[in-house]
């Protein structure tokens, strides 16, 4: 601390410093981000401002102690808790952030289940088995089908993204590089020779993949893991991979077996929730708060793979979407319902999503797989929904 | 009126904004009263067009010194920030030094190396020179160059490899500004106070507009405030008009002579406060509702 608080302050026989660092910590335990620095600053602005006013206390917390417009709201109320009297402020209605949630029906039906599937949009042509397989519905497949499918999961070929690094490599052309040009003149002594030029180079880019492994999804959930095997072979250590269902499980590590059926019974041993109930919102919810915000999905291309069958609060989920979205490089939502003729996005849980997606595209085929791998390494600029 | 004498106290800051026709309310004078007073950088949250970027101004008017803007866009690098060296100069120097006779290789390249052939860009100068230092947008950079501003803003200096360390003799008063497009690390939050603006209320926007637009007619102008209010209040629109769109339609409509706002008129000066195609629309409709008597 720069210097003691002027005129000590008695509130219930605490000295003012001891109830200062008190109300920051009330504040921590209200889910504001209060760090150590951050105490310490708001002590330091308490001593320049000196304790005489209330609303100079109340200031003095708010430019330090909070951190965004969201923190306001429990800042008030932990104020008037911890210091008594009236309320500072009326809270503000601008953390009510635009809802963009759009209030649709949700359809009684049931969720495709993929019965319906493989003769859709197939065209049998003079094509080769193989490639009418890499066009079919893997929800409605014979097993024998799978298998062929399964050998051909080898045949994608993943590009991980990238992004602009800090250093910047010589190249063919970009920028001039001045330097390394002067120097190569200084060496002929001033004659022009050869321009030199550099260009930032690139390095992976974060990959995290959400799984949704609910009930509406478990025809799908077994292929969705193996592309995400596939994925994660490619590159290991830049890419995340999580299952989502009625709670969030982290099996990355299980992907990281090279050999997918190993992989795959490892992943599913992990998974506590197979087709169980949807609480995506929830989860999605917890992977932002454990996982994202700390620094997994910053920058990162987060891929959610899922019918956004949310029953209980679509509103939550679309609200969580849109905060990965501040976070992420790009979000992108696969569905495997999307690729059937005459699909709209009604269920609620994709409706409250769809504006804050940069892609919406479709995940039922080996095809539309390869239309995901290519989304992701950023070779398509996204196309809207 | 001195700088010292302006810092006294919140109340004075607010009190000198107030004369360079920045109204700020007690929160924001707070903090920047606290922001000079603990060398700290303020950060300004908010929609766009609350008055983060005129409240650097107000305080560089006050202090009478220049504001220094760094424009930040996806992709900037800390050269852009920092300094460049000004390569076609080095290379004409080079050409002078090799017509008048060489000298050792040596000699020429630290010559080449100098004060005189560096390009100061805003960072170095805020550092240089007392100023305001605006960081604007701080949330379009990239995580590198954030890593970059939280290195500067803690230790106000700079290493120049071939000239050594600049360093500030005191911190300028430093804004940075967000929209909040992306969320900005918290190790740069934790360095800076924070502060979110709010659209003011109906009787501090008016003040506003009256300060700001001193010949408007008076009937004008609360018609107008009222008329932004109540858009913002009540219409889901795209793009929320700010205190800046409204000066701007009270501006036009002084322009045309107009002094009373009726839907024919409003209806063709909308495009200096609403910006969205889709907002028009719904803007239209609602004025129909709020000025047919």
């Amino acid at each position: 601390m720069s210097s003691p608080v002027q005129q000590p302050h008695q509130v219930d026989g605490w000295d003012a410093a001891q109830t200062l660092g008190g109300f920051a910590r009330a504040c921590r335990a209200a889910g504001m981000p209060v760090t150590a620095d951050r105490e310490r600053t708001f002590l330091s602005a308490c001593a320049a401002l000196g304790l005489a006013r209330r609303d100079d206390v109340y200031w003095a917390g708010r430019a330090t102690l909070t951190a965004s417009p969201a923190d306001v709201e429990p800042y008030d109320r932990v104020f008037t808790g911890w210091f008594g009297g009236r309320p500072m402020h009326a809270v503000s209605q601008h953390e009510v952030a635009r809802s963009t949630t759009v209030q649709a029906a949700l359809e009684e039906s049931a969720p495709g289940d993929g019965k319906d599937g493989g003769s859709e949009d197939v065209v049998r042509a003079a094509a080769s088995t193989e490639e009418v397989l890499r066009h079919r519905d893997v929800a409605g497949l014979s097993p024998a089908d799978r298998a062929a499918l399964r050998r051909q999961f080898a045949t994608l070929r993943p590009r991980p993204p990238t992004r602009p690094a800090r250093r910047h490599v010589p190249a063919h052309h970009g920028t001039v590089d001045g330097r390394a040009t002067a120097r190569l003149h200084l060496r002929h002594l001033g004659e022009p020779a050869r321009i030199r030029y550099r260009r930032r180079g690139r390095r992976a880019r974060k990959v995290v993949l959400l799984v949704d492994v609910s009930g509406s999804m478990s025809a799908y959930a077994d292929a969705l893991l193996r592309l995400a095997h596939v994925m994660v072979q490619a590159a290991p250590r830049t890419t995340e991979v999580f299952t989502v269902g009625t709670r969030l499980t982290h099996v990355t590590r299980a992907l990281r077996e090279r050999d997918p059926d190993r992989a795959l019974l490892a992943a599913g041993e992990a998974v506590p929730d197979w087709s169980g109930g949807t609480r995506l919102g929830e989860s999605v919810g917890v992977f932002l708060r454990r996982f994202g915000r700390r620094g997994m999905a910053r920058g990162a291309v987060v891929v959610i793979f899922s019918d956004g069958w949310e029953r209980e609060r679509p509103e939550l989920l679309g609200e969580q979407v849109r905060r990965l979205r501040t976070l992420a490089h790009r979000v992108v939502w696969v569905n495997p319902h999307r690729g059937k003729t005459g699909y709209l996005p009604v269920q609620a849980g994709i409706v409250a999503c769809l504006p804050h997606v940069d892609a919406f595209v479709a995940g039922h085929s080996l095809a539309a797989f390869e239309e995901v791998l290519d989304v992701v390494a950023g070779a398509q600029r996204p196309g809207g929904p | 009126m001195q700088a010292a004498d302006v810092f006294a106290s919140p109340r004075s800051l607010a009190d000198a904004l107030g004369g360079t026709g920045y109204l700020a309310d007690d929160g924001l004078a707070t903090v920047a009263w606290l922001g000079r007073r603990l060398g700290r950088p303020i950060l300004l949250e908010g929609e766009p067009g609350t008055g983060k970027t005129a409240l650097a101004e107000g305080v560089a008017e006050l202090l009478d010194v220049p504001v220094v803007r760094l424009q930040c866009y996806e992709g900037i690098e800390a050269s852009q920030a920092l300094y460049d060296w000004d390569f076609p100069r080095q290379i004409l120097h080079l050409r002078a030094v090799e017509a008048a006779g060489a000298g050792d290789g040596r000699d020429v390249e630290a010559e080449l190396f100098t004060d005189r052939f560096l390009l100061p860009r805003p960072i170095l100068r805020a550092l240089r020179e007392p100023c305001v230092l605006l960081i604007d947008e701080v949330d379009r950079a990239d995580d590198e160059f954030e890593a970059f501003l939280l290195e500067v803003l803690s230790t106000w200096s700079v290493t120049i490899p071939e000239l050594g360390t600049v360093a500030a003799a005191e911190p300028p008063f430093t804004v940075l500004t967000s929209n909040r497009t992306r969320e900005l690390h918290d190790a740069l939050k934790r360095r800076c106070l924070y502060h979110w603006i709010d659209h003011p209320g109906l009787e501090r926007e008016l003040a506003i507009v009256r300060s700001r637009l001193p010949g408007v007619d008076q009937a004008l102008a609360a018609q107008v405030v009222e008329v932004v209010q109540r858009l913002r209040a009540e219409e889901d629109l795209v793009k929320t008009p700010g205190v800046a769109e409204t000066l701007d339609w009270a501006r036009a409509l002084q322009a045309l002579g107009v002094s009373r706002l009726d839907p024919e008129v409003a209806a063709s000066t909308l495009g200096a406060a609403v910006k969205y195609r889709e907002d028009a629309e719904r803007v239209r409709v609602a004025l129909d509702r709020m000025l047919t008597p």
